[in-house]
């Protein structure tokens, strides 16, 4: 047992290979796996994608592709292959360790897609033994790497944990060991050395570059046209980014976006304005809408339960409220005021102040409570506003909503003769009818990011934070509690009400069924308050993130259709026990749900020597 | 610092609290002057929390007034801290993941006026008074000694750092009176002391201070004045000497001896007897006691 644990020492892979052959074995695989993608992987085209030429890859060969050129990159990396460096700052086997892991999982996703799609392994050309195998032999390779120096002492003492914990039968601690040595492999290396200094215009195109690779990730995902593509695609991406964020590319990213913050807003919405003018079919830009409506509508939620901390689970009602204004004043034939058409300002500030008052309604009585209180409060508020618009049909109620039939053929926007429904033509590209609303929600958005950022970092954000935190302490302070959160509140209310006026407008009509509590299609209050606390309380990309992940999700997943609930109730669970601080971690929540104990020293100093760089190539 | 006519800057006037059939403070009046310290001491459990939560408007008395400089203060806390009464808690309640500047820029709340709009819009007014207010924090943190650790956050820092930075926080409000509640508690004897040059700096800038503490050391040497506590009752007021001299408050804290306890008199007698049986051998105690009255 001694001399198990007696390694100083690199540890050796979890696979006895030497170190050499097995880093030669992951440089070979990558290619291999990459150029694979090129072969036919079977006979037919009745699989989607068209797999069978070979000297070009389609669909799911292209995920293949791109998952071997990045174990390449890294492994090439990990030679010490000069201008690569930059690739892994943390000098750590992980992330080729997760790139091939990523690789193998799309790459055999992909055959055993095809072998059970056409019913038969015979399907299958050698081209797809080419890629399994070489995957394999990548994924084998990878986990013969050594655990790098940066990770020893983790390894270490994870393998000597194992050893202890397993002293019953020698079979368990092995295993408990090359768990603990997973772990060790896959983790962040504790100290990334700061990036040497870069010229203020290269980091800005640096931050340019990776929005543009964003812009394209995200775009390819949106215009998967099939299930198995948006799986292969899914299964790459998260294994992608999880490398990116083990090589401690992530943390460096983020250091670049804190210096410069506005520049990185404008460029992400650059971004953003560009997607419509990547797509040739305008249902994709309507999938673009949709999510932009969820996202500004989660951002608007953030404020109230991200910053002020006020659990509100009627949301929905607000975004309600907004089309609800919008559609009665659009000029709909079916509208109880017919004869008005309020231009789209009026109707869109209407919309919001309408919600504004809903939100100070319904938050002046509730929000005396606290905690659940206050939550079951606004979920029954938010019920009574689906149900009121239900009956407001002149039977039940006052004819005001039309009832259930709610109000439909909404008129499209004009702005100055820039009719919203027809298709126009901007520089060469054809901008649809989604297209022009995806425009104009982008607009709405970065009123709405804008809003959030700088109410945020004020004097009445921090009194919402300080709330949140403590609300006795927060009122000792001077702080009028009950005024401050009706302001979160209310503000948040506002800006879900915004965002309706346009979903309105979108949908062409709007009825009562949409605004409920809990539904298996986006919005729905409890979909937006996942999309918050899944993408990450308190930031702005969080829930964005978070509304295009759960909008995406059951879009492209049509075979799961009503398993999707449980679908998402399984995920939510398992990201909540492993990273409760949501998919992008604002640092205050980070810290809060991660005890280390240690004291966080703002990134200041400079970790001059890592010893990590020079061990890896040994 | 005291004048001679004391202008007095809170004032309680038969202040009494009840908590249904429980009367946790009975008519208390007490009077804080400015630039005074004055000490609040009592036996666990005998209001002075209570006290001091019906100063701060966090409980609302069930009768009596509170005022400071001669206004009567509503029962609300925020409300206290806009006319100039700051506080710290007994349990260290700091804004735990806000770094320590911005739990001071929290405590500058009333003095700023910023609203919503303002800070939406970002006009000239906004950063000036963001920066105004930014350095306002920094000069306090400075005073206690937590200048460089600005962007900590402040469930990071040491125990007694946690301290200091809740006193710079109610100082930030800009208070005429800022109560302590156990602002030693916990300490060791360095920090103690430390503890003490504060609360005289603190005196040194004009504010007045009103402290509970149980380190009767730290109270006795602070205090220009002291008052006791005991059951809800304002037992003794006074100075160091006159309170620690007093046998009521030694009774409160120590108990004071039953009815029928032997006295000196009696002890003496005791003696005399202890000795005379000594000498005898056979006469019982109790009965020459029982005859001495």
């Amino acid at each position: 047992m001694t001399d198990l644990t007696k390694t100083t020492a690199a540890e050796p892979g979890l696979i006895p290979l030497p170190a050499a052959a097995a880093r030669a074995l992951t440089l070979v695989g990558g290619i291999a796996t990459a150029v694979s993608a090129f072969l036919a992987w079977t006979w037919t085209s009745e699989f989607p994608g068209d797999l069978t030429i070979t000297g070009y890859p389609g669909g799911l060969q292209w995920l293949t592709f791109t998952g071997g050129l990045l174990i390449t990159l890294f492994a090439l990396a990990a030679y010490g292959i000069r201008g690569l460096g930059w690739l892994v700052p943390g000098g750590n086997n992980g992330p080729i360790v997760l790139t091939a892991l990523g690789t193998f999982g799309t790459t055999w996703f992909t055959v055993v897609a095809i072998a059970v799609n056409l019913d038969g392994l015979v399907n299958l050309e050698p081209g797809a033994y080419v890629a399994a195998v070489a995957s394999l032999l990548t994924v084998i390779g990878a986990f013969a790497l050594p655990t790098t120096a940066g990770e020893t002492r983790n390894a270490k003492a994870a393998y000597d944990a194992g050893l202890r914990k397993g002293g019953i039968a020698s079979q368990s601690r092995v295993v408990i060991a090359t768990l603990k040595g997973f772990a060790a492999y896959i983790g962040k290396p504790d100290r990334v050395p700061a990036p040497g200094p870069l010229a203020p215009w290269a980091e800005r195109v640096v931050i340019t570059v990776v929005t543009m690779i964003g812009l394209g990730v995200f775009t390819y995902g949106i215009d998967t046209e099939y299930g198995e593509l948006f799986i292969g695609y899914l299964i790459l991406v998260v294994f992608a980014m999880w490398a990116v964020h083990s090589a401690g590319l992530i943390d460096r990213f983020s250091r670049l976006v804190a210096h410069h913050r506005g520049f990185t807003l404008a460029m992400g919405f650059a971004a953003a304005i560009l997607f419509p003018f990547t797509q040739t079919d305008d249902h994709y830009a309507n999938i673009g809408v949709n999510i932009l409506i969820f996202g500004t509508v989660a951002l608007g939620l953030n404020i109230v339960v991200g910053l002020a901390g006020l659990l509100d689970l009627g949301y929905v009602a607000f975004l309600g409220v907004g089309a609800y204004t919008a559609a009665l004043v659009s000029g709909s034939e079916f509208s109880k005021f017919s004869g008005v058409q309020f231009p789209f300002w009026a109707a869109a500030l209407s919309g919001a102040a309408a919600s504004l008052i809903f939100g100070v309604l319904i938050g002046a009585p509730t929000l005396r409570l606290r905690g659940d209180y206050l939550a079951i409060v606004t979920l029954g508020f938010g019920e009574i506003f689906r149900i009121a618009v239900n009956n407001m049909d002149g039977v039940s109620g006052p004819d005001i909503t039309n009832g259930p039939n709610g109000i439909p053929s909404i008129p499209d926007l004009d702005f100055f003769g820039f009719n919203f429904g027809d298709s126009h033509d901007v520089a060469g590209f054809t901008l649809g009818r989604f297209a022009n609303y995806y425009l104009l929600m982008v607009l709405i958005m970065a009123i709405v990011v804008l809003v959030y950022t700088r109410a945020a970092d004020s004097r009445i954000g921090r009194s919402w934070i300080a709330i949140r935190e403590d609300e006795t302490a927060a009122t000792a302070m001077g702080i009028n509690g009950f005024r401050v959160k009706l302001i979160a509140f209310a503000l948040g209310a506002a800006l879900a009400g915004l965002a309706g006026t346009v979903s309105a407008h979108v949908t062409y009509s709007v009825v009562p069924t949409p605004y409920q509590f809990a539904g298996s299609t986006p919005p729905n209050s409890a979909f937006l308050l996942a999309a918050v606390v899944l993408g990450g309380m308190g930031t702005v990309a969080g829930p964005l993130l978070g509304a295009a992940l759960l909008y995406l999700l059951p879009e492209k997943l049509v075979f799961l259709q009503d398993k999707s609930l449980l679908a998402f109730g399984i995920a939510l669970i398992v990201l909540m026990r492993f990273r409760p601080e949501g998919i992008i971690a604002n640092r205050r929540n980070q810290l809060e749900f991660h005890e280390t104990g240690q004291l966080d020293v703002p990134d200041t100093e400079t970790l001059a020597d890592d010893p990590a760089v020079t061990k890896a190539g040994a | 610092m005291t004048t001679s006519t004391p202008t007095p800057v809170l004032e309680a006037r038969n202040v009494t609290m009840r908590f249904g059939g429980l009367t946790a403070v009975r008519s208390v009046d007490f009077t804080v002057n400015a630039g005074e310290i004055v000490g609040l001491i009592g036996p666990n459990g005998a209001g002075k929390t209570t006290f001091f939560n019906c100063l701060t408007g966090l409980y609302v008395p069930t009768e009596g007034t509170v005022s400071y400089k001669g206004t009567v203060l509503p029962p609300k806390p925020h409300l206290v801290t806009q006319a100039g009464i700051a506080r710290t808690f007994q349990n260290i309640r700091l804004f735990a993941n806000m770094t320590v500047l911005e739990n001071v820029l929290v405590g500058r709340h009333t003095r700023t006026k910023e609203g919503l709009w303002s800070a939406l819009l970002r006009g000239p007014g906004f950063k000036k008074a963001e920066k105004a207010s930014e350095e306002r924090a920094m000069e306090l943190l400075e005073f206690i000694g937590l200048a460089h650790k600005r962007d900590h956050l402040s469930r990071n820092l040491p125990y007694g750092e946690q301290r200091k930075l809740e006193i710079a926080r109610a100082l930030a409000s800009e208070p005429g009176l800022i109560l302590l509640d156990e602002p030693t508690a916990g300490m060791n004897p360095q920090e103690t002391r430390a503890t003490e040059e504060l609360v005289f700096a603190i005196r040194d800038k004009g504010v007045a201070v009103l402290l509970i503490e149980h380190d009767m050391r730290f109270v006795f040497n602070l205090s220009d004045r002291v008052a006791v506590l005991v059951q809800g009752e304002k037992l003794v007021e006074g100075t160091s000497e006159v309170v620690q001299a007093d046998e009521r408050v030694i009774a409160a804290y120590l108990g004071e001896p039953f009815e029928g306890a032997p006295g000196e008199a009696e002890a003496a007698e005791v003696e005399a007897a202890e000795a005379a049986a000594d000498a005898t051998g056979t006469t019982s105690t109790t009965s020459t006691k029982g005859e001495g009255q």
